[in-house]
């Protein structure tokens, strides 16, 4: 681990004036955030992380839960995974978020790791934790030896010819199929940035994978009222039954109405470079009778432009069969 | 102990840690033992220049195992390098150190955290517990006589993480099943295989 300096921030003001000294807040970002450490402090021993100064913004007053008047939620960048993840409201109004963290890691891992982190949990792409390996991501214009190389676990969606790192969060795809919106805080403006635009395409910059600029500091998560009567689940399939990241993840809202689909969302994991939706494949389900045919068809839609390589191609029928069990699994509750 | 105490290599007394230092120094450096010297955080001279700052020691103070410590630590300090190498609290083991494995498993505040993956500076004030301020020979914690009883491990190295782990996951919100006790307990890994009887050292306690 490189030598940094550490300070205590003592407000979230005195945070974002550290975090707007970098010049980036992204890949190589000389001044970091830290909360939990798990991601952080892990990449910093691996040298993939290299800041200069450390925040420590654990001390800031941003470890709340609260219930909003609109009957959404407000949660706090700093609570941690085990408490949003066993918070009554949350179990029963938000299954599929609880479901989602509890799929993710460790509990001791979970006791750590934050909201707002999690939400910036880096890829487990093996050449991006590797800095003797070249990759895109971590030193643009190097090359991605993913692309011929070790590629099992990375994205079949959302990929470029840069970069087909997977976003690992399992938080993220349940923030995402419930339309969650990160609030930020910045030194220009404060933002509502909607799940839908927080992760980036890696495209031709695949060390830019959020919208944040120095000084940037997620303050809260919003996630708007449940869908009525809706049931939601998060199904995660792997190569070990627990405590390891996703080869693909499904997580469902759907209310049924009379019998037929009123309204539904997927959201899909270890598959994409962000967490992945497709407003086609979920039109393809609205109004119709909940049926094998019917999610056949949306998960077809749903993978229609994937772009698998030879050491993913299973991904494709595996993530056909998590959406169409996901989604068979979740109309049956109802 | 005692035993080791009494021990003499060159005329210097050794344990079984600085056993491993000196046969690293004598050039005799395996695998194993290279891993353990080099983990460790550099002493200052040998530090790489990087940015602006390269001495940067901090004071922090925790209270560890009932007794107020202070400490100064060089910001990189893990809190599991700091209890082991500063506070001389062995117990606690280094396994992966990426949060991978859970043999550095201590309890924080009372909640069970990898301390390979927090900086030692992160926690003043904080209260923090090793197996070392568990239990002790002749008064063991209950889950560490459980784990004599029903022999919940071989070679031992995962054994404290394991043992902090289970504390701490009797007091997490898990339904009763077994499949659930193993969930709970899946951030600790033991190479050797000893799940079914650690598992069945949680239930002993978990029903007592």
């Amino acid at each position: 681990m490189q030598p940094f300096a550490y300070t205590r921030a003592q407000s979230i003001e005195e945070a974002m004036s550290a975090g707007a000294k970098a010049s980036t807040a992204q890949q190589g970002a000389e001044v970091r955030y830290v909360a939990g450490g798990t991601t952080l402090i892990d990449l910093m021993k691996l040298d993939v992380e290299q800041p200069a100064t450390v925040v420590d913004i654990n001390h800031l007053p941003l470890g709340d839960i609260e219930r909003l008047s609109d009957g959404g939620f407000s949660i706090g960048a700093l609570v941690r995974n085990a408490d949003l993840a066993n918070h009554e409201a949350i179990r029963k109004s938000y299954p599929v978020l609880s479901q989602a963290l509890l799929s993710g890691a460790s509990g001791q891992l979970r006791n750590m790791a934050t909201t707002s982190g999690n939400l910036l949990q880096r890829t487990r792409c093996v050449y991006f934790r590797d800095t003797q390996s070249p990759c895109n991501k971590r030193k643009p214009g190097s090359g991605c030896p993913a692309l011929d190389g070790y590629h099992r676990n990375l994205a079949i969606l959302g990929v470029s010819d840069q970069c087909i790192a997977t976003n690992p969060s399992d938080m993220n795809v349940a923030l995402s199929v419930l339309d969650a919106v990160v609030v930020v805080r910045g030194s220009a403006k404060d933002r509502h940035i909607p799940m839908a635009e927080f992760f980036l395409l890696p495209g031709n910059t695949p060390q830019r994978e959020t919208p944040l600029e120095p000084g940037d500091l997620i303050t809260h998560v919003l996630l708007p009222k449940p869908v009525p009567n809706s049931r939601s689940l998060y199904l995660k399939l792997r190569d070990r039954a627990s405590y390891e990241f996703a080869l693909a993840s499904t997580a469902v809202v759907v209310a049924l109405d009379n019998g037929h689909i009123a309204s539904v969302a997927v959201a899909m994991g270890g598959v994409g470079t962000r967490p992945w939706r497709s407003a086609k494949a979920e039109q393809a389900m609205r109004g119709a009778m909940p049926g094998d045919d019917v999610f056949r068809k949306a998960a077809d839609i749903f993978l229609a432009d994937a772009r698998p390589r030879a050491g993913n191609r299973f991904k494709v029928e595996l993530a056909r069969r998590c959406l169409m069990k996901a989604m068979r699994d979740a109309c049956a509750t109802t | 102990m005692t035993i080791e105490k009494r021990r003499q290599f060159a005329g210097v007394p050794f344990t079984r840690r600085n056993f491993l230092q000196m046969i690293g120094t004598a050039g005799a450096v395996t695998g194993l033992t290279s891993f353990h010297l080099h983990a460790a955080t550099p002493p200052a001279s040998q530090r790489a220049s990087h940015g602006t700052q390269t001495d940067a020691l901090s004071k922090v103070g925790m209270n560890v195992n009932g007794e107020h410590r202070t400490l100064v630590v060089d910001s990189r300090t893990t809190l599991l390098d700091a209890l082991r190498d500063h506070l001389q609290l062995t117990g606690t083991k280094k396994g992966c150190d990426h949060g991978q494995c859970g043999a550095c498993t201590v309890h924080v505040n009372g909640r069970r955290v990898n301390a390979c993956l927090t900086l030692a500076v992160m926690h003043e004030g904080d209260t923090v517990t090793t197996v070392e301020g568990l239990g002790r020979p002749g008064a063991l914690h209950p889950m560490q006589q459980a784990f004599v009883d029903h022999d919940g491990y071989q070679c031992g190295y995962c054994t404290s993480g394991q043992i902090m782990s289970a504390v701490a996951v009797l007091k997490e919100p898990w339904p009763a099943d077994d499949a659930s006790l193993r969930e709970a307990m899946s951030g600790n890994i033991c190479r050797c295989g000893a799940y079914k009887n650690i598992l069945a050292a949680i239930k002993q306690v978990k029903a007592s």
